[in-house]
């Protein structure tokens, strides 16, 4: 196969498929923007169809163009960032008290039994509640206010990331903690320089996995009670069939939600160097 | 006397039934001695180490090192585990300098210490890296550098090379050798094999089958550098191997 082509062998695309990109990084570029290429292709030409065969009102399936074009008219217009910015504050807030909290209560509890035999009961109570089945609840006792949406957040996100801290401290080797002792390390070095640093890599996963679910729960509490936000807009937009407007907000929180994800990453990388310098 | 271990005995309690892993172990271990532990396998050599280190408390008996009692885990008795254990997220050097961060020793004369003990260990070269860029023979070398660095005077050492080819295995008891000869360390070494016990130890102790007591001690009167094939050292290492069989043999009755 001629060097360079996007398309792979059989074997190549398993492998990538099961193992990330092991393709040479200028082809896996490629692959990834042809990836976005192909389903703009695809949607266009469904949205194409829709209105040259008038198969139903065309207003319900815009092509990507009139998506982009909605997004810009309302970035342009100014509208746009007072809804990114809500939507952004309140993740920001609930997510990061979440964070705070599980660190907090997790790290404790995942090195010391007596505190987790404390806690795990209440968590393990809680945690099989659908987080959406509380939302009314928070929104009767906090009324519905900024300080429900990202108390909302906060309750959400805490649980799984209570439960990767836990889980990080408790895997860690206890052979690391011996060897950290007999080489005289104290309770609190022996938590600041080997439990924290040994668990970072997982509770690093866990707060991806926190801030792929606030970009998931904020949605549905902006549905509920809000005037700003891009759950708001995408409510906003089905109450009036503006189905760019829905559309358009939806793809925002796509890629905040991604934005999100790749500044953790970005942490990771930093702080795990040592995994990957294999 | 360095470490004094007195009528030590340690039992462990699984399903409710309590089973003695060790029995009335008494031993003194001098000044600068290495004094190696041979066995069956599961007759307690680790536990015994493991209660010398501070990780395991004894059922009863006591262990004095320099004639305190041992309660815990302490930078006086440096630990080289058969697993090859380093903090990942630290490079050789980082983990050579680990001990002496926690003391406070400012970073020029840490990174100078290390690189002392890195010299003696051949790895002065691969400092920046981190350990999962190691072969396992390197990893332990650094884990031997960084119980060193630390400066502790008695080493504590469990089957440190046992997982490791035969070559690297004799040029990293050479090494050992050798270092110790600078260092002059108190050093207790598990090990099973028969060959590194006789060409490493002052004192060989071989213990019983399981529930474990000490059977027979056996100074080894050789030169401090040896050579595996001189007729002394094979007749050391015959006779001990008859002694270390019998007991090998009651595991398998
Ligand atoms: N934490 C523990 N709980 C229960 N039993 C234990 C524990 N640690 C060791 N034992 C038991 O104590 C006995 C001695 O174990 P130990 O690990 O000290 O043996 P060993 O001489 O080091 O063996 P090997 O040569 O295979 O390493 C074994 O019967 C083992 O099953
Ligand atoms: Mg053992």
């Amino acid at each position: 196969m001629a060097r360079g082509s996007v398309l792979l062998s059989v074997p190549e695309m398993m492998e990538w498929g099961l193992r990330g990109p092991a393709v040479p990084r200028r082809r896996a570029l490629r692959l990834r923007v042809l990836s976005i290429v192909l389903f703009l292709g695809a949607w266009s030409l469904a949205a194409g169809i829709v209105q040259a065969a008038g198969l139903f009102n065309p207003i319900f399936l815009p092509g990507p163009w009139l998506v982009l074009g909605k997004v810009l008219a309302m970035a342009v217009q100014g509208e746009l960032w007072a809804h990114v910015g809500a939507t952004l504050g309140r993740v920001a807030i609930g997510f990061s008290t979440g964070a705070a909290l599980a660190l907090l209560l997790g790290l404790p509890a995942g090195h010391v039994r007596a505190v987790r035999n404390l806690v795990e009961p209440v968590v393990e109570l809680l945690r099989p509640i659908p987080p959406l089945a509380v939302l009314p609840l928070f929104i009767v006792w906090i009324g519905i206010g900024e300080s429900a949406k990202a108390g909302f957040i906060t309750y959400a996100t805490f649980f799984p990331m209570f439960l990767t801290t836990v889980h990080a401290v408790r895997q860690i080797d206890p052979l690391l903690i011996r060897a950290a002792q007999s080489l005289g390390a104290r309770p609190r070095q022996l938590f600041f320089r080997v439990i924290l640093p040994a668990a970072l890599p997982e509770i690093l996963t866990g707060l991806r996995l926190g801030v792929a679910l606030s970009f998931f729960v904020i949605v549905i509490s902006e549905f509920i009670a809000a005037e700003q936000g891009l759950g708001f807009l995408i409510n906003d937009g089905r109450s009036f069939f503006l189905v760019p407007q829905m559309l358009g907000a939806a793809v925002l929180l796509g890629v905040l939600g991604y934005a999100g994800n790749a500044l953790v990453r970005l942490v990771e990388r930093r702080v795990a160097r040592w995994q990957q310098a294999v | 006397m360095k470490i004094q271990v007195q009528r030590v005995s340690k039992s462990f309690t699984a399903d409710g039934r309590r089973t003695p892993a060790l029995v009335d172990i008494d031993l003194d271990v001098a000044d600068r001695e290495l004094i190696c532990l041979l066995g069956p396998s599961g007759c307690g050599k680790s536990t015994l180490l493991n209660i010398v280190a501070g990780f395991l408390e004894p059922t009863s008996g006591t262990i004095l090192v320099d004639g305190r009692p041992v309660t815990g885990p302490g930078a006086d008795r440096g630990v080289v585990f058969q697993e090859y254990v380093l903090f990942p997220w630290l490079t050789v050097q980082g983990n050579v300098e680990f001990g002496l961060t926690l003391k406070g020793v400012p970073a020029d004369e840490r990174r100078r210490i290390a690189r002392r003990y890195l010299e003696l260990v051949g790895l002065v070269q691969h400092a920046q890296k981190f350990p999962v860029q190691l072969s396992g023979g390197m990893k332990q070398r650094v884990a031997i550098a960084r119980a060193l660095a630390n400066a502790p005077s008695i080493i504590l050492m469990d089957e440190p090379f046992g997982a490791l080819d035969a070559q690297t295995r004799e040029i990293l008891q050479e090494e050992l050798g050798r270092i110790q000869r600078v260092e002059h360390k108190t050093i207790l070494f598990v090990t099973h094999s028969i060959r590194e016990a006789v060409y490493l130890a002052d004192r060989v102790v071989v213990m019983t089958s399981a529930p474990g007591r000490i059977k027979q001690i056996f100074a080894i009167k050789l030169p401090e550098t040896r050579d595996r094939f001189a007729p002394e050292f094979t007749q050391y290492e015959s006779e001990i191997t008859r002694v270390v069989k019998e007991e090998v043999a009651k595991v398998h009755e």
